[in-house]
């Protein structure tokens, strides 16, 4: 959850490639990340939403998860997140979060059933954290193996899937949020048709020593271009997306940040995961915030940390904000009192001691694009 | 004759009578990134050297610009409003920001010339 600050940086598989690449690297959860290459956030993201965009997620942790005999892996896990993983059938994927006592959020994460065990993906700033909590809690049931030095790759858009297809034919008819093994140039490889734009696309688990390969060849068709994290934010953020440490940490609960969705309906009633009472009191009587979007009139952007008023009265604060290069103006998310959080409620965003005028908007900003067969 | 100033927070001034219109260089444009909006200072406006007085956003982030010299700005480039991709592509050319009458050239003495700022930015790395 807190960065490191010392010790030198970490690299991923596609370090090498990512300086032929001319990216401007940046330091990022402790490891030296590209946050845009040389043709820019804007191009990239454009590029994203309009063809094919392959980027480094290597720095997230990948923990495999296997049920030791007489137990289930997906009933252990389910002691830590709210999300119905049981319920997940083979080659189904789950967005789903680690609370605490209090309801809060630990880390935001993806856990995939695929067959004999569970793949979960979680935050690179969270991931020491989050298989010391795993190991501590899930031990006695299952296996817990970190599998910290496999490759990540987002290959997103509308052109993904004919670009992945040519390589791995079956990946055309897989249906957003399902995953499979697969092989690419004989490297046993996992892909889930998933990620975190909002559009169409893929994330692909890869062996480390196979994973620069395997990015050449995908930016070898011409659809491909490699994206920064720059550009992953201002796509999450279209998408209202969620970004862990901004805007949702240990202090917001899923109901807060209206990801109740993603909590299973058996789960709300029958709990059994931290800071299961405080939920679904929440569910039961509304939480005090909610999470919003938020459309500013005019060119000047809100970021994170911008004060919501109303009337001269505080009512809540910006965790997101940025340019949004698919509309052309600014967007953010924030927090407000469920009071005030209606669709359509005129605010001011305290920018620079200036109010900006905005409303609040449902999300996302732009339409998701996902592959539902 | 026009002369050009070079501050440490890479701006630049360049100087005509008594005027000095101001922006940003090509380096501070790269470190920035794609500019997606810039608040420029009204008219009329006085400013202190080294005031903030105006902000230039990019995707990444907002940065502030400072006067390099004291005085009253007598125009903005209001063209920014709708084309602040300007200032990346022409950051001493079309992506001016705002001009400013010097109150006090002599402020301009402790400035950097083209060959002092290309050495300084030499020695960021």
């Amino acid at each position: 959850m807190t960065e490191p600050t010392a010790g030198p940086l970490k690299r991923t598989p596609l370090y090498e490639l990512h300086r032929e690449l001319g990216a401007r690297l940046v330091p990022f959860a402790g490891y030296e990340m590209p946050v845009q290459y040389p043709t820019g956030i804007l191009v990239e993201h454009t590029h994203t939403r309009t063809a094919c965009g392959l980027f480094d997620v290597s720095h997230m942790g990948q923990v495999r998860l296997t049920a030791k005999p007489g137990h289930s892996a997906a009933k252990a896990m389910e002691t830590l997140v709210p999300g119905d993983i049981a319920g997940l059938q083979p080659g189904q994927q789950r967005y789903t979060q680690f609370t605490n006592d209090a309801g809060g959020i630990l880390d935001d994460l993806m856990v995939t059933n695929a067959g004999d065990h569970l793949l979960v993906v979680i935050n690179a700033a969270c991931k020491d954290a989050d298989l010391a909590h795993m190991q501590k809690h899930l031990s006695a049931t299952c296996e817990v193996e970190p599998m910290f030095s496999r490759g990540l790759l987002a290959l997103q858009g509308p052109q993904a899937a004919a670009v992945l297809s040519r390589l791995v034919p079956q990946v055309a008819a897989m249906k957003f949020m399902t995953g499979a093994y697969v092989e690419i140039d004989g490297a046993r490889c996992y892909v889930t048709r998933s990620g975190y734009t909002g559009g169409d696309g893929y994330e692909i688990s890869t062996p480390a020593e196979q994973t620069d390969a395997i990015a050449r060849k995908l930016l070898s068709h011409p659809e491909v271009k490699p994206i920064g994290l720059g550009a992953r934010d201002s796509l999450r953020l279209e998408a209202g997306l969620c970004l862990y440490g901004h805007d949702i940490d240990t202090t917001t609960t899923p109901v807060e940040a209206v990801l109740l969705w993603s909590v299973g309906k058996e789960r709300r009633v029958q709990g059994g995961f931290p800071g299961a009472a405080v939920v679904q009191k929440q569910i039961a009587e509304g939480s005090t915030r909610k999470r919003v979007g938020l459309l500013p009139e005019g060119k000047a952007i809100a970021r994170e940390g911008a004060e919501i008023v109303i009337d001269g009265k505080t009512v809540g604060i910006v965790t997101s904000g940025g340019f949004s290069p698919t509309m052309g103006r600014a967007i953010a998310m924030g927090y407000v009192e469920r009071s005030q959080s209606a669709n359509g409620t005129k605010v001011d965003l305290m920018v620079r001691g200036k109010p900006v005028p905005a409303e609040i908007v449902p999300m996302p900003f732009v339409k998701h694009a996902y592959y539902r067969g | 004759m026009a002369e050009t100033k070079y501050t440490e927070e890479h701006e630049w001034i360049r100087v005509e009578g008594d005027v000095g219109t101001i922006g940003i260089t090509q380096y501070a444009q790269e470190q920035l990134g794609d500019v997606v909006f810039v608040d420029v200072p009204a008219a009329g406006r006085t400013v202190a050297k080294g005031e903030a007085c105006a902000v230039v956003e990019s995707v990444k982030a907002a940065s502030d610009i400072y006067a390099p010299a004291s005085g009253e700005v007598v125009e903005s480039n209001a063209a920014l409003a709708d084309t602040p991709g300007d200032v990346n592509a022409e950051p001493t050319g079309k992506g001016w920001f705002f001009k400013l009458k010097l109150a006090d050239k002599g402020e301009l003495d402790g400035l950097m010339d083209e060959a002092a700022y290309e050495a300084f930015v030499k020695s960021l790395g």
